[in-house]
């Protein structure tokens, strides 16, 4: 290998303060939620505690954080589920022309870049003037589904561009139906990509915002709860909060991830680099 | 083949799910909102009517004009620093980052915040940029100012640095896409015939490069037109922008307004779409 040049440390600096401009505010939350008692909003730590935490689980004056993260948890699986079939099912009929294809790939478009804003009044209105009570199951998880689709079936494109339709060609020769196929050849080796489809669709409902606002109903989403609470709130609870929810994300990813690991070794452990694409 | 549905009916089959979710939380939507923006309103509701006035103000409105004055400073600032940015760290991660896993593995940690939530990573902005902030006292304790700035939170600059906090990931992924995709034999032969590193990367990595540019663009431009959360909560309510505007007449339960207000930035967002996306065909390049 040949030696680094300088241009390569000076990008090594560059790169470590951007890793430290992403994770350094959410860092110093998290810290800053071990305050004491009588801490405030920033530094100095005034005391070390779990006293915000604590916080957390007693009665809340405002709100209810615990019902709202029940909902939107239950809401992220809904579309996480949703999502992952739609857009399976979306990437396997765009491998061929159709008729009316472009169009719906531009609403898929439209549908990613439309600020949020218009998608929440939009939904809101039409729930409005047919008379229907707005509510996360319905209205929410469908606005929700705007935002999520378009990412779950971009990531299908990318994955049936990398696809060797050999592998179908080859099931097909063997006698097996387009079923079969699909169940047994394509779904098999797409799967570890599938996980990075749940990903997108749990990930972006937990923490949707702007569409879910006025089309959540009554009952709030945890984000909406949050925000509610930015604006009353202003003690270190809000930073146990946001330290709570961001740990779980984490989680939640890291989970997504150890199964998309363990799924691409299993495929390479059974003797085929089937679906081992790029990224 | 033995069975008798047309590849092309299957097709339709297959997209029907997502044609009838976008078909109802999309293009409903936004037909609705075409239509309610031609209805009236009073203090407490809003009723059929086939008016023009909504559009009358807002299109003779000097608030209209300067607010997507704002908007617009808003976005140019922020796609500059997030394609700086962006570009920077993928061409790092692309061809300075030698070993596939370390790749990945570095690219996975710049894209984690991107499944966090945005408000809270606003939030987190409190206690660095606050009057009594990180920042502040870092400056005032090395002698650089002896009075707290005021402008550091709840300003614009805070706004501009919130954008680009959230919306840099936006940026790197679609660039590293593409830079990964460069064929590493282009860049020997570039060398071969004697071009500088600079060389190379002003003569064949960017211009290779710009497809996944046009795709974060897209990204950061609309993502910055729509906002209005961002704005509200860096600013502390002291900024404008198009999307809070409407927010703001949702608030007021001026519904025809909004739709109004809505329209006009649906078409504002829609032409510079249509102008990005000549410049990339976005089904080639994922």
């Amino acid at each position: 290998m040949e030696p680094r040049s300088r241009s390569f440390y000076v990008l090594v600096v560059f790169f470590g303060l951007f890793v430290l401009f992403l994770y350094g505010p959410i860092f110093t939350i998290g810290v800053l939620s071990f305050q004491g008692p009588n801490g405030g909003l920033t530094f100095p730590m005034n005391g070390v505690s779990t006293y915000w935490f604590h916080d957390l689980f007693e009665q809340q004056a405002v709100g209810d954080i615990w019902g709202s993260l029940r909902r939107s948890f239950v809401l992220g699986l809904m579309v996480m589920v949703i999502t992952l079939v739609v857009s399976v099912m979306g990437g396997l009929a765009f491998r061929n022309k159709f008729r009316g294809s472009s169009v719906l790939f531009y609403l898929v478009i439209i549908s990613l870049t439309i600020p949020s804003i218009l998608v929440s009044l939009g939904v809101g209105l039409i729930f409005n003037i047919v008379d229907l009570e707005v509510h996360w199951t319905t209205s929410g998880l469908g606005s929700q589904l705007t935002w999520t689709l378009p990412f779950g079936l971009l990531i299908m494109f990318a994955v049936f561009n990398r696809f060797d339709k050999s592998y179908e060609e080859a099931a097909r020769d063997l006698g097996a139906t387009p079923w079969q196929t699909v169940r047994h050849v394509v779904l098999p080796i797409i799967a570890p990509s599938l996980i990075g489809v749940a990903l997108f669709g749990f990930t972006l409902s937990y923490d949707e915002f702007a569409r879910t606002l006025l089309t959540a109903g009554s009952d709030n989403t945890l984000p909406l709860e949050i925000f509610g609470m930015t604006t009353n709130v202003t003690s270190p609870v809000l930073y146990a909060l946001g330290t709570l929810t961001t740990v779980f994300s984490f989680f939640v990813i890291g989970t997504f991830l150890l199964i998309a690991v363990l799924l691409r070794r299993r495929q390479t452990g059974a003797g085929t680099d089937a679906g081992k694409g790029m990224v | 083949m033995n069975n008798t549905i047309s590849p092309e009916k299957t097709s339709w089959m297959l997209v029907s799910p997502l044609a009838f979710i976008l078909g109802l939380f999309l293009v409903l939507p936004i037909l609705i909102i075409i239509m309610v923006s031609f209805w009236d309103y009073n203090e407490y509701n809003f009723f059929p009517a086939f008016i023009s006035e909504n559009y009358d103000y807002l299109l003779t409105s000097k608030v209209t004009l300067d607010t997507y004055l704002k908007t617009f400073k808003f976005m140019i600032l922020v796609w500059f620093f997030c394609t700086f940015i962006g570009f920077t760290v993928a061409y790092f991660l692309a061809f300075h980052v030698r070993t596939l896993p370390m790749q990945i593995a570095l690219f996975l940690l710049c894209t984690i915040p991107f499944w966090t939530s945005n408000i809270i990573r606003m939030i987190s902005w409190i206690p660095f940029l606050g009057r009594n902030g990180i920042a502040n006292s870092t400056l005032i304790s090395a002698g650089i100012i002896d009075q707290p700035l005021e402008w550091l939170l709840f300003s614009d600059f805070a706004v501009v640095l919130a954008f680009v906090h959230l919306f840099s990931l936006f940026m790197v992924v679609p660039v590293f896409n593409t830079m990964m995709r460069i064929d590493k034999s282009l860049i020997e032969a570039a060398r071969d015939a004697g071009a500088s590193g600079f060389q190379i990367l002003t003569n064949v990595i960017i211009p290779l490069s710009k497809p996944g540019i046009m795709i974060g663009s897209i990204f950061v431009v609309t993502l910055v037109m729509g906002d209005f959360i961002t704005v509200r909560f860096m600013s502390g309510g002291q900024s404008t922008s198009v999307g809070r505007v409407i927010s703001n007449e949702i608030g007021l339960l001026q519904y025809p307004a909004a739709a109004a207000s809505a329209v006009v930035l649906l078409i504002t967002v829609l032409i510079m779409i249509t102008i990005m996306m000549r410049f990339v065909d976005i089904r080639k390049e994922l």
